[in-house]
């Protein structure tokens, strides 16, 4: 090719040109660039106006700050006082600290909230018919893939972060001193991150460039504010999550181990994941017992990341942790500090649009239920009085993508039988669940007839569903129908984004 | 098969929802509690709820314990006269010190129990020893009664008869041998008092192997979480198993052929060494069942 062909290729020169003469060169050193030239912002107010937050927009948190969270009620505050209404409020999920969003609701802020859960005055005041609009219950899985797929869109994401460096490369942890506060993974955090119009870190610890490694990139940021405090450390996260002393969960969670090993999934290099709840957390050291006793370990361990799973990494007994929210302290050091503990996005665990999702590789998982129906569909949102008081979580993600998903739960809760004819609220699928351990026994689902078959031949006492549920009756009685009236209060959205279920008023 | 009683778990009697679930921890026996874990205001209600869980409630195969309070506090008889009437299989009488206590709760039993049409004798015992005169009078208490099934040693009481605190166990070393002899003379079973620190599992798992090398049948346990160490340690190692299966295969062998003499290994197998084995082998047996029994 002739170059001289190209019209004006001769003109173009160091001297001429779109870079020519355009800005002067900065001769500032990194420090006093970083320190003048940044992303902060003074006030949580300035974010706000410079995001062009207005009327009618949906706003995101991540709840990595569990009951310790002062971001959701802060950024409300500030947003109310501005007088901005008609929100949509999308939080990866929501619990007691957040009973202030009662007022923004009654006066207007908000309009419309889409979450994972919701627990305490808050969730008892929707579910008492608080608002027009009912509130969309998402799983975390489908979460990320409405946020994808632009199914569900976020104006401005307000993310808060134990440390952020002026550019707004934020993380969970702080590596350059110990104090302050930690959450470990920011995977809820990551993907709003990503996809939001804007982004706002909310930080009280501001460190020098780069705060590497990173949760969230700069790439992702667009304003960085500092607080005073972003939450009550004890509240974030506890020390290291203890072992339940419950004989009647450590029960449950022995024989929930021993349906792992002698289900066929308890091989050299298997993938596990553990749910919160005593129970289920339990198992993790019953199983480990006997990955010691048969010399083996796990390819890796997926989740909510607790103390126990990180001593195990530690001990060799699991080779690889993907982290989507650190459970403890201990949890969030080994993110810090373990070269193989891996923080992930929630699309990564478990978006069901994502082929490679982690919950797809998940050999088992095991899981908490509130209530189970005798079809094995899975209830962990609704109380036996009908009252919201949980989160999906990963709930239906995991069960759905686990070749082994084991629900643990009392078969009776005080005079609360836990094996019912038709849960209060559907969460997870029974099609997807594979067995259910309570302390009186197993069953199993009935599309697993050659699994029933292995726990039987190993002397597990498994059980037909119906007669777990026959013996909780017998003890405790069947309860009461709730009275509910017409109003939906909220729908529950399975991890595809379809309605699975809808939640109505309680009777008052 | 004789009952094995390697654990005995006690229950509050006056917590519905531990009266409920006891049975899921695969202790050997229950012992549901009118005495000391009860409360002097309780006591009514607990009689209520143990006499309605033993009556209504369905336990499967375990072997049921109503510990009653001493006949001189004046609620012993009350306790009996409700709880004789719902059938547990064993009566256990606290703070025995004499056969006298024995004979004066027997008689008791045995007035209720015809007043209830149940057959007279049907109601078992076991003996509850706490005190330095009670330890001595181990033999004639274990003696007093063909109701008695065993009898057990209830050391915080005895230490205090003693003025001396628990340690680990140099205390409690006389009176252990004392009922376990006396127990063995008797030949009723003899059961270990309970290890009250339920977080110390190593203390715990001394003492367990500490009373199983003395000879005991088994021991009282206040948390569902002691049953399984305790029963790991009553389970036979592989070569004592091995060689109980021989006796019994020997004995197996003698009654095909007619003989009434077994032998192994060309010494002849005398009747307590058949017992052994035999309960070595139940041992082993309950050691591997699972947890949860079909009720």
């Amino acid at each position: 090719m002739d170059i001289g062909c190209i019209p004006h290729i001769d003109e173009i020169s160091a001297q001429h040109g779109p870079f020519c003469g355009g800005a002067e060169k900065r001769t500032h050193s990194f420090f006093e660039r970083m320190r003048y030239d940044n992303k902060i912002v003074h006030s949580l107010r300035e974010a706000i106006e410079k995001t062009g937050l207005r009327d009618g927009m949906a706003i995101s948190f991540h709840h990595h700050f569990r009951n310790g969270d002062y971001i959701v009620n802060m950024v409300l505050e500030e947003i109310a006082r501005m007088g901005i209404k008609n929100l949509t409020l999308a939080a990866s999920s929501l619990t007691t600290i957040h009973a202030p969003l009662i007022g923004h609701i009654q006066n207007g802020v908000i309009t419309h909230i889409e979450t994972s859960g919701l627990r305490g005055r808050l969730a008892e005041a929707v579910s008492g018919g608080l608002m027009d609009f009912p509130v969309v219950f998402r799983s975390h899985g489908g979460r990320a893939a409405a946020i994808e797929s632009r199914e569900f869109h976020i104006d401005v994401a307000f993310l808060g972060a134990p440390s952020c460096d002026p550019y707004g490369n934020a993380n969970g942890y702080n590596r350059d001193e110990e104090s302050g506060s930690c959450c470990g993974s920011m995977g809820y955090a990551k993907l709003d991150a990503l996809y939001a119009d804007k982004t706002v870190i909310i930080t009280d610890h501001i460190v020098r460039f780069p705060n590497a490694p990173f949760g969230i990139p700069e790439s992702n940021v667009d304003y960085v504010v500092q607080v005073d405090s972003i939450g009550d450390p004890g509240g974030i996260m506890s020390g290291a999550t203890r072992f339940t002393t419950n004989p009647k969960e450590l029960l449950i969670a022995k024989m929930a181990a021993e349906v792992i090993e002698q289900s066929g999934y308890f091989y050299d290099g298997f993938s596990m994941q553990m749910g919160s709840g005593g129970a289920s957390l339990a198992t993790a050291r019953f199983l480990r017992e006997k990955m010691l006793q048969k010399k083996l370990t796990a390819r890796f361990a997926l989740g909510g990341i607790t103390g126990q799973i990180v001593e195990m990494h530690e001990e060799g007994l699991i080779e690889k942790i993907l982290d989507v929210q650190s459970f403890d302290l201990t949890a969030a050091n080994s993110l810090k500090n373990n070269r193989f503990h891996q923080q992930i996005d929630a699309s990564f665990y478990a978006s069901y649009l994502n082929h490679g999702a982690a919950v797809n590789q998940l050999d088992f998982v095991v899981l908490s239920a509130l209530e189970v129906d005798t079809d094995f569909n899975v209830n962990v949102l609704t109380g036996s009085d009908g009252v919201i008081r949980g989160a999906i979580g990963g709930h239906p993600d995991t069960a759905a993508g686990a070749a082994l998903s084991i629900i643990v739960a009392p078969l009776m809760r005080g005079r609360i039988p836990s094996i019912v004819r038709h849960v209060n609220t559907v969460v997870t699928p029974g099609d997807t669940v594979d067995v259910m351990v309570t302390d009186q026994g197993v069953a199993v689902h009935p599309r697993r007839a050659e699994l029933k078959a292995r726990l039987l031949s190993a002397g597990l006492p498994v059980y037909d569903i119906e007669k777990l549920r026959e013996r909780a009756e017998r003890i405790v009685g069947a309860p009461e129908p709730i009275r509910y009236v017409d109003k939906i209060v909220g729908v529950v959205m399975y991890r595809d984004n379809t309605v699975i279920d809808v939640i109505r008023q309680v009777q008052g | 098969m004789k009952r094995l009683r390697r654990s005995m778990l006690f229950v509050p009697g006056n917590n519905p929802g531990m009266l409920r679930d006891a049975y899921i921890y695969g202790s050997d026996s229950l012992m549901f509690d009118l005495e000391d874990s009860v409360s002097i205001r309780e006591k009514d209600a607990a009689r209520f709820l143990v006499y309605n869980a033993l009556t209504s409630l369905n336990y499967g195969q375990k072997e049921l314990v109503v510990r009653i309070n001493d006949l001189e506090s004046g609620l012993g008889v009350k306790d009996l006269e409700a709880i004789v009437r719902a059938k547990p299989h064993v009566i256990r009488l606290p703070k025995t010190e004499t056969a006298k206590d024995i004979l004066d709760c027997e008689r008791e039993i045995a007035r209720i129990e015809r007043e209830a049409g149940i057959p007279v004798g049907q109601t078992g015992m076991m003996a509850a020893i706490e005190s330095a005169k009670g330890v001595l009078h181990a033999y004639e208490i274990a003696t007093a009664s063909p109701r008695l099934i065993g009898i057990a040693l209830g050391a915080e009481d005895y230490v205090t008869d003693l003025k001396t605190t628990r340690s680990d166990g140099t205390e409690l070393f006389f009176a252990r041998n004392m009922i376990l002899n006396a127990a063995r003379a008797a030949g009723i079973d003899a059961l270990d008092t309970v290890f009250s620190n339920v977080n110390d599992e190593e203390g715990f798992l001394r003492e367990c192997r500490l009373i199983r090398q003395l000879g005991f049948d088994g021991k009282s346990v206040i948390n569902p979480r002691q049953i399984a160490p305790l029963h790991a340690v009553f389970m036979p190692d592989e070569a004592a198993l091995a060689k109980a299966r021989a006796v019994m295969e020997a004995i197996a062998e003698a009654e095909e052929r007619g003989s009434g003499v077994a032998s192994l290994n060309g010494r002849m197998i005398d009747r307590p060494v058949a017992l052994r084995a035999q309960y070595l082998i139940d041992l082993a047996e309950a050691g591997e069942r699972t947890m949860v029994e079909e009720v």
